[in-house]
């Protein structure tokens, strides 16, 4: 806390801190009601903000509806939730609809699969983000999860009936689309990034600098619809690459040519020292850019890139133009129910409840690996 | 100290290294005219001579981290072309040591000079650890191996820069400018590790201003100016009777600095 206030209070008020006793009243009397200027700010925000505060509250906890009754045919009575509109919220859409959002169309009854498949999934996170599994192991344990995941979903042995890409929906697309894409697109961006710093190959230079201003040069919408329109009818008749697949291939050449500029801007960063010394000591080009380069380029970016991961994560939800069902298209398709239609700021909250979790989790956990890895080379 | 003495006479041993007739060009700029050198084995040579006056980019061009284009240079008995495993056989054989040290500052002391061993000479680690603790003990600071770069001064970096060259066991030295980014109070520390490191026999190509160490150590001095070699012979001879009035003002330059 008190380096987030050091940068914003002037130097003689950052020494009457230190002078004053610590603790919350003093950090108050000294940051909040210093003067009669920030006493007025402190206490007309302070109002603002309760009252907002306890607005939320009221709307979304005290008058809040949990479940609605059902009817004979199964279908919800939503009168008292349109009695409260307006005073209280209806969680009971999410109540309703969360396997829909969440799962999407996949068979309600082997709903389970896409479940177990979300944990895997932030298991694997989890187990990524410790540095103790950083060795060769974790690749093959990246190569088992995302076989898994792939043969949870499509089933057809072991007693799961084949479930279709058709029939993939809600938060394990948005995942598979998510982890797939960085998994696949991160290697790529560093060959393009080293490729693009080359000077031994011009043509592969020329080569990487084309790609990487040609997809930056375009939305990534039209990547998709060209994926998804124009693709197939290049393909001989017969042909047809599943649609789920084509938008992943896009996904990872996009992000690719993103991510490919914020690595070159860390290999650029680098002192040219830390390469002649590799090369005077007979490193090879490889073993050179292994051992020398990319630990410390990678290092200087990684802000960067979690800020770029972060901005795919929620990207994914863009295949929704192309037809495929990621978490936030279920959304609005679970808003499609005419019970439920006018709920659509109880879904939103419940999506964005949702988004936040990963997004937040990625930058927390990008700021702790920045510490981790800046203090074992502290100056 | 030693049996280093201000070699007068000019070892006359297979050769090393052969510059002959080496010219560079930066775009326009001409940085090396006609360089012609010969570094015998066992023999130090101290390169001196005013800044942008080539000296760093000729020994630079040994171990082709720069590229010469008109000429040859043959580094133990293996010519400099753009053959990439008679590059690697040379840098191999080459150490080289840097003024700005360039230590590798994520790994730690001991793995910044069993790196090289065991990926190059295909060492196994335990014996690459052993002979990395064997040179750090004769830069004098094993005690350091566990810590990084950063944590350590100046003057024990390049001391650990110079005991990471030696880890590869290589058969020339090259020294770019090892005490120009030292405070003074360590300058001393590196010159005594070059020092002892010429009581070895180590052949020693060594860019420096540092008169004093260049009189003790070195068989010849070669002074450069304007990417020429201007003279070169016996420390004792260049700085006490030089020819030419390029070197007087270098020379007294160099003394009203000290």
């Amino acid at each position: 806390m008190s380096d987030i206030t050091a940068e914003h209070v002037p130097t003689e008020a950052r020494e009457q801190q230190k002078v004053a006793a610590p603790g919350p009243w003093a950090w108050a009397r000294a940051n909040l009601f210093g003067s009669w200027w920030s006493t007025a700010v402190t206490l007309a925000l302070g109002y603002v903000i309760l009252r907002i505060l306890f607005a939320a509250l009221e709307w979304g906890v005290v008058n809040a509806i949990w479940t609605v009754p059902y009817g004979p045919t199964g279908i919800a009575n939503t009168a008292v939730c349109q009695n409260a509109k307006g005073v209280g919220a209806c969680w009971a859409v999410l109540a309703d609809k969360y396997r829909l959002i969440l799962f999407g169309r996949y068979p309600y009854e082997e709903q389970w699969r896409p479940a177990i498949v979300v944990l895997l999934f932030i298991g694997l996170y989890i187990v990524s983000g410790i540095r103790r599994f950083w060795r060769k192991e974790l690749a093959l344990i990246w190569i088992g999860t995302l076989t898994a995941v792939g043969a949870l979903m499509w089933g057809g042995f072991a007693g799961m009936p084949l479930v279709t890409e058709d029939y993939w929906g809600g938060l394990p697309i948005t995942l598979i689309l998510a982890t797939f894409g960085l998994a696949f697109s991160f290697p790529l961006a560093v060959l393009v990034a080293l490729g693009r710093r080359s000077t031994q190959m011009p043509a592969v230079k020329m080569l990487c600098v084309v790609y990487v201003e040609l997809i930056r040069g375009v939305p990534l919408i039209s990547v998709l619809f060209m994926a998804s329109v124009m693709f197939p009818l290049f393909m001989p008749p017969g042909l047809n690459i599943d649609k789920l697949l084509r938008a992943q291939i896009a996904i990872i050449l996009f992000a690719a040519a993103y991510l490919a500029e914020v690595v070159r801007g860390g290999l650029q960063a680098l002192p040219k020292g830390q390469a002649e010394a590799a090369d005077a000591l007979g490193l090879s080009y490889w073993k050179k850019t292994g051992f020398i380069i990319l630990p410390q380029a990678l290092r200087l970016v990684i802000p960067p890139l979690v800020n770029t991961f972060i901005g795919f994560f929620k990207d994914t939800s863009l295949v929704l133009i192309i037809g495929l069902f990621d978490l936030l298209t279920m959304g609005k398709v679970a808003l499609s129910d005419p019970p439920w239609q006018s709920f659509s700021t109880e879904v939103y909250i419940g999506l964005a409840v949702i988004y936040i979790a990963f997004c937040f989790a990625m930058s927390k956990y990008s700021r702790s690996l920045e510490r981790d890895l800046n203090r074992s080379r502290a100056r | 100290m030693s049996q280093t003495q201000s070699g007068s006479q000019t070892l006359a041993g297979p050769p090393a290294i052969v510059l002959d007739k080496v010219n560079k060009w930066y775009g326009a700029m001409h940085v090396l005219r006609d360089v012609s050198l010969t570094v015998a084995e066992k023999e130090r040579v101290v390169v001196c001579g005013p800044s942008g006056s080539g000296k760093s980019t000729m020994i630079r061009c040994i171990n082709r981290l720069e590229t010469h284009q008109e000429g040859k240079i043959v580094v133990d008995g293996t010519e400099l072309t753009d053959d990439l495993r008679a590059l690697d056989t040379i840098r191999r054989d080459v150490g080289m040591v840097f003024q700005s040290f360039n230590l590798f500052p994520h790994l730690t002391i001991l793995e910044n000079c069993t790196l090289a061993p065991i990926w190059v000479r295909k060492m196994p680690k335990a014996e690459a650890e052993e002979l990395a603790m064997s040179y750090l003990e004769r830069v004098k600071i094993p005690e350091q191996a566990k810590k990084y770069p950063g944590q350590l001064s100046g003057g024990q970096q390049q001391r650990v820069a110079i005991a990471r060259a030696l880890c590869m066991k290589p058969k020339i030295m090259l020294f770019d400018e090892p005490t120009s980014a030292l405070d003074p109070e360590m300058i001393k520390e590196v010159l005594d590790t070059m020092i002892g490191l010429a009581d070895t026999g180590m052949t020693m190509v060594c860019v420096t201003h540092e008169m004093g160490f260049a009189r003790q150590v070195a068989h010849r001095v070669v002074f450069m100016d304007r990417g020429e070699i201007v003279e070169s012979g016996p420390p004792n001879e260049l700085f006490e009777s030089p020819r030419t009035d390029r070197l007087k003002l270098f020379l007294s330059q160099i003394l009203r600095g000290h």
